[in-house]
């Protein structure tokens, strides 16, 4: 049964985590969609008409590829994880149907409007319809991450007739860590798809540097990435010390600290060793970590140990986490230095634009780094303190579970592949070609 | 009065699979028959579903989210016991989302390699949604032949969704593929009628509720006027489709009316069959049922809901009346 209970984690990790490459971007591009029609509207300028129909076009494609994944994933709580719906399915099952009634049919409708409708609506109703889809982007991750942060940490849920049930929507909704993981989720989305557009513009103007609109499509990834990187630092921060106060063992995972001490250092790079339950080769700052969790040099950190047995493992927190605050800080000290380039209405130099064209998806790095870091920090629960991974699982054999994944991997190979050779060459082609 | 929710939420479940089949039902009965037509044809096939084929897919999510949201229980039992067949629709729903985006995307022969994956998801999904009813009607019983029953399903919906999709062909299109298309609803027309017919013969003998439900009963009489409408919408479909084949003044929305009339008695007496398990012969919708607070929570959201969806679904289909054209953005 262990054999099955990890297998259904990695097929339910691998579709989770491929189909959370095509929300990471439409959250955020569905609203530079927004501000590309606006000032189309507004200036009737054929740089914003080609800007939006190109990246509209983006925008379908990488949509489709996450409904098609996401339609699967109402499916998966059922074949693999049936004692989750018996267990939780009270407070799940309602956050989940109100993401499907009041954002997926709002979403699929009006992309059709927006994708195909510019000259069948008034203006007024074709720009209505961009919002309605940025909107209807954002209320689905709001659901989504409501959930999302309700199993990380529970609140306002009681127990009648023996059901867990909801006492209190609100808590359930506004959950400790919910406002933290919101904002620092539709930052990630907005670096992402800010990242896609910088890389993917450079890409077109290393091809045909005279392309006016994927200049200002350029500047514009890089502006919205140059004011989102850094307020992302602070928010990542704070929903640290958030997690430092509702779930400290994921803290001391990330931090591979075993032992509770005052002065924790910050361990910059190590081995973490979980048969010794120490760190090799280590290369730390003494208190920097009580410095950054509690502001004060001298202050105590718990170590792992408190938490053990229900403690998550280490390595892959510590690995994952520092994956996500380098590629941070490259997405901060590429955007800013794409500000300084692009000044003015300037092209930067070709070293610079492969530069930025090598990090078209970086943003799809961080996501899933970052969503490592949180998911598998909150095992062995599955919603922390109420309901184990392990309880969850169904009772699909091996043999059925093992076909399942290959031919997922196979499908999302060929998707994924499909996917970057049909982006790249769009950018790369530009609009005029393509009509 | 208090409302009995459980019911409620069988009824919009209900609904929202028959939608979901109706709806994704042509989108997929045109996928199936891509291969039967030139590439200049098959562009108008693929954009008569362009702009609806998104949301029609959203009436399964919403159905299954139901099932999830309302009988958690028997998502547990239902899904599992389905494994196989539900990967394999998924899969099919994939490719055949992929392949839309993309093969607007290419050319030459990766444009011709799209097409295929894009008539292999749609087969796929179709065949797997028919043997999953297959088996779900029997009380998933192990044994050749209640799998060979499932098989019959699901060649059987397969038919159905061929009739949707021309039928929906006839409608939005016109001129030579127009006219193919009427040949497509004729034969997907007797291809269901095969289809249900077997099924109906079958399912008495495989699932014993059901048999006792139509057939040892008073109402048996009144039991038959469904398949006996169902006749008649299928040689009304006959009759029109052959007036717009002969060039005489008919509708040419009329045959997917009666497609979907179809598909609305059958699913009728489906419902009849097996009220009200959720499970058959296992499991009662109030069994099953969450509890009240999970169920009125979302009760009250989907009564507001529910109407604003179906205010600017019909809104998008007057948008997108009309003939599909060679070229979607125009």
């Amino acid at each position: 049964m262990q054999d099955a209970l990890q297998l259904a984690r990695a097929q339910f990790g691998l579709n989770i985590g491929f189909h959370i490459l095509f929300p990471s971007i439409t959250m955020a591009l569905a609203w530079i969609l927004v501000f590309f029609r606006v000032r189309l509207a507004r200036t009737n300028d054929p740089v914003w008409r080609v800007s939006y129909q190109l990246w509209t076009k983006v925008f379908a494609l990488t949509f489709g590829m996450g409904v098609v994944t996401g339609v699967l994933m109402s499916f998966q709580f059922g074949t693999n994880w049936p004692g989750y719906m018996r267990a939780v399915g009270n407070v799940a099952g309602p956050l989940l149907a109100y993401e499907v009634l009041t954002a997926f049919f709002l979403e699929a409708t009006f992309l059709a409007v927006m994708l195909f409708g510019i000259n069948r609506v008034p203006q007024w109703l074709h720009v209505l319809s961009t919002v309605l889809v940025a909107v209807g982007t954002t209320l689905s991750a709001f659901w989504i991450l409501a959930l999302n942060s309700w199993m990380q940490t529970p609140a306002g849920h009681v127990i009648e007739d023996g059901q867990l049930i909801a006492g209190s929507w609100l808590q359930v909704i506004f959950n400790p860590s919910f406002p933290y993981r919101f904002t620092h989720m539709m930052f990630a989305s907005g670096l992402t798809g800010s990242f896609l557009i910088i890389g993917l513009s450079a890409w077109r103007l290393l091809k045909e540097p005279a392309d006016r609109a994927a200049a200002s499509a350029l500047r514009t990834g890089i502006v919205v990435a140059a004011v989102l990187a850094p307020l992302q630092i602070f928010a990542g921060d704070q929903h640290g010390l958030n997690t430092l106060e509702h779930q400290p063992a994921k803290i001391a995972a990330m931090e591979a600290a075993w032992e509770t001490r005052t002065r924790m250092p910050l361990v910059l790079f190590a081995l973490p060793n979980e048969k010794e339950r120490r760190n090799d080769y280590a290369l730390e700052i003494p208190g920097a970590a009580s410095l950054i969790l509690k502001h004060d040099l001298d202050a105590e950190v718990r170590g792992i140990g408190d938490f053990a047995p229900d403690a998550p493992p280490v390595a892959p927190l510590f690995f994952a986490f520092r994956v996500m605050v380098g590629t941070g800080v490259v997405m901060l000290l590429a955007a800013w230095t794409g500000l300084w380039l692009t000044r003015r209405g300037a092209v930067p130099a070709r070293w610079a634009l492969w530069g930025f064209a090598a990090l078209t998806f970086v943003g799809w790095i961080a996501t899933l780094a970052g969503w490592l870091v949180t998911e598998i920090g909150r095992q062995p629960w599955l919603v922390t303190g109420v309901l184990r991974t392990a309880d969850a699982v169904g009772p699909v054999s091996e043999a059925s579970l093992g076909s399942s994944l290959t031919s997922y991997i196979l499908t999302y190979a060929l998707m994924l592949i499909s996917y970057i050779v049909v982006l790249t060459h769009l950018a790369g082609k530009g609009v005029e070609v393509m009509q | 009065m208090t409302l009995d929710l459980p019911l409620v939420f069988a009824a919009i479940m209900g609904l929202a699979m028959l939608a979901y089949v109706v709806l994704d039902g042509y989108d997929l009965g045109v996928g199936m028959l891509l291969p039967a037509a030139t590439p200049e044809q098959q562009n108008r096939m693929v954009n008569s579903i362009g702009p609806f084929w998104d949301a029609n897919e959203t009436w399964l999510v919403l159905g299954i989210g139901i099932l999830l949201v309302a009988f958690p229980a028997a998502h547990g039992v239902v899904l599992t016991a389905l494994y196989l067949p539900v990967v394999v629709m998924l899969i099919g729903l994939m490719l055949r989302g992929s392949a839309f985006e993309f093969r607007m995307k290419a050319l030459g022969w990766h444009r011709e390699l799209w097409n295929w994956l894009f008539w292999l998801g749609s087969f796929l999904a179709s065949f797997s949604q028919g043997f999953m009813l297959g088996r779900y009607i029997t009380g998933f019983e192990s044994g050749f032949a209640f799998l060979l029953f499932a098989a019959v399903v699901g060649g059987g919906l397969c038919g159905g969704y061929v009739l949707l999709g021309a039928t929906w062909l006839v409608l939005r299109t016109e001129g030579e593929l127009q006219q193919k298309a009427i040949v497509w609803a004729r034969w997907g027309l007797a291809w269901t009628g095969l289809g249900i017919g077997l099924v109906s013969l079958a399912t008495p003998l495989v699932a014993q509720s059901v048999r006792q439900k139509w057939f040892e009963t008073s109402w048996t009489f009144a039991l038959m006027l469904l398949p006996a409408a169902t006749v008649l919408c299928a040689a009304a479909l006959w009759r029109s489709c052959g007036r717009l084949a002969r060039g005489e003044p008919a509708s040419d929305l009329a045959p997917f009316l009666y497609a979907a009339l179809i598909f609305v008695l059958a699913f009728a007496g489906l419902a009849y069959s097996l009220f009200p398990y959720v499970v058959i012969e296992q499991m009662t919708i109030w069994d099953a049922a969450a509890h009240p607070s999970a169920l009125k929570a979302v009760f009250y959201g989907a009564v507001v809901v529910v109407p604003l969806i179906a205010g600017y679904t019909v809104f998008s289909y007057r948008v997108f009346r009309g003939k599909a054209r060679e070229s979607l953005y125009e």
